[in-house]
């Protein structure tokens, strides 16, 4: 019997931890990721997960005790938002460098200042080049799913890197939809027992890790990490396959969404492709030829995937979440390199940052080629 | 010096194994003094042994019985925390 309930975001990827009962969850508290861990060590307060949470006094700590945990043989998972991913975001370099396996969600918020507590991408943006995977989800039962496939992926011996699931901060962390659950016995099956091949931490076989890497070795461990995370791509197809037989929800690192004969496309992260694909449906209703480019996988970044996607559209528009102040916005300047010698026109904008909204309107006018670099702004020309 | 390895081939995240760990001498940056024991007054407790931050304190079994110079740096340590002042910092 389907399990369908009404859960916000932070609620459904509780109970995907309930089910995953991982062993140490060391967390620091942070809006909006709070509702995560908070309905987690409930569950755990009473008695439906056996896992170890650890109050730590900072999220430099969480990350610092998460390592430790993951590398001592427990399956480890954490959460956090903003500030909180910054003062992480030295942790999570060397999570990424011990090939530390730490599933981490993330309710994406704006980074200070000023001071907001609302959604954008600037957080997970802060830390794109940390090594990390990063997936993102459109709505909580993707968060939920994309959650339930992290340790899998975060664990594959040619992976063995943090997961990310990173879910838009109140808009999904807060907000209720239903959610289909999967048995808690069918998730257990499906993580299965942590096993990795690191040599872990054990007395009886005494390891160094995190060693020092002079400038004779340091170059080479960098490499040894881009393979990883170039690998992670094939894994986590494997696995989302394996997911789509348990669930029959279908998981890719791209997710094209009436792509087919479209000249004018969208590409986006996170809920705002929800709100895209409402708009293309309406468009595409009054003969318009439009369509959606949402990433599931930030990092690895797919590439080649979006340039199959986009080979037949002759304009593209990517949405950016976050600003890069004097240079181009960070996907609309991957997508650039991924489409380059491509003989589509591209173009990019910057939209609700500190969580201002995204209307349909908008979507309207970015898909007519009439919005400015900055949508929904006030003081730019041709606002709409 | 040992053949340098390409990236496939080292261990994941580089964790180091005692029997695949160099073992160059330290001992050659101490500065000045070395600890010195006065056997007699030793009463084994082996402070000396837990305090030291390298591997100077050599035991025979759960014995204490001097000091491998190849790995001191003469922190002096040992003289500081040992309890019957057996142990004193002397001029190379």
């Amino acid at each position: 019997m389907t399990d369908v309930r009404l859960l916000t975001g932070g609620e459904a990827v509780a109970h995907a931890m309930r089910q995953i009962d991982p062993d140490v969850v060391p967390v620091y508290p942070i809006t909006p990721q709070t509702p995560i861990i908070q309905t987690f060590a409930k569950f755990v307060a009473d008695g439906a997960a056996q896992t170890e949470i650890v109050n730590v006094e900072s999220e430099h700590s969480a990350m610092s005790a998460a390592i430790g945990a993951a590398l001592a043989g427990a399956r480890t998972m954490t959460a956090t938002s903003s500030q909180g991913l910054a003062l992480m975001a030295e942790i999570v370099y060397i999570a990424a460098s011990m090939r530390a396996p730490i599933v981490m969600a993330l309710g994406n918020r704006a980074l200070s200042g000023p001071i907001n507590i609302h959604c954008d991408h600037s957080d997970s943006m802060l830390i794109r080049d940390s090594g990390v995977i990063q997936l993102f989800a459109e709505s909580a039962q993707e968060a939920y799913d994309l959650t339930v496939i992290a340790p899998r992926l975060a664990e594959h011996p040619d992976v063995l890197l943090p997961v990310l699931v990173c879910q838009d901060g109140f808009t999904i962390t807060h907000s209720a939809e239903p959610v289909t659950l999967l048995p808690d016995a069918a998730v257990r099956h499906f993580v299965g027992d942590y096993s990795i091949p690191n040599d872990v931490l054990d007395v009886a076989r005494p390891t160094t890790q995190g060693p020092f890497a002079m400038p004779d070795y340091y170059y080479e461990f960098r490499r040894q990490q881009a393979a990883a995370i170039e690998a992670s791509a094939t894994a986590f197809g494997e696995l989302a396959s394996e997911f789509a037989q348990l669930s029959g929800r279908s998981y890719g690192e791209i997710e094209e969404y009436r792509l087919e004969g479209a000249s004018t496309a969208i590409v986006a992260l996170g809920s705002t492709a929800g709100t895209v694909k409402d708009v293309v449906d309406e468009l595409r209703e009054e003969g318009e030829s439009v369509g959606l480019l949402k990433l599931t996988s930030f990092r690895p970044f797919p590439a080649a995937a979006i340039a199959a996607a986009l080979s037949g559209v002759d304009f593209v528009v990517v949405l950016d979440r976050a600003d890069s102040p004097g240079a181009t916005p960070p996907l609309h300047a991957e997508v650039a390199a991924a489409l380059y010698g491509s003989s589509c026109e591209l173009s990019g904008a910057v939209y609700g940052l500190g969580g201002r909204d995204l209307h349909p309107t908008h979507i309207r006018a970015l898909f007519a080629g009439a919005a400015p670099s900055y949508v929904g702004l006030r003081g730019d020309p041709c606002r709409v | 010096m040992a053949e340098l390895r390409d990236w496939q081939y080292l261990p994941v995240a580089g964790a180091v194994r005692p029997e695949d760990a160099a073992r160059p001498l330290t001992g050659g940056w101490r500065t000045g003094e070395r600890p010195a024991v006065d056997l007699p007054k030793c009463v084994n407790c082996l402070l000396c042994w837990f305090y030291c931050p390298d591997s100077a304190i050599v035991l025979d079994g759960e014995t204490f019985t001097g000091f491998d110079l190849d790995y001191c740096k003469g922190c002096a340590i040992c003289a500081e925390v040992c309890p019957v002042g057996a142990i004193a910092m002397v001029p190379e």
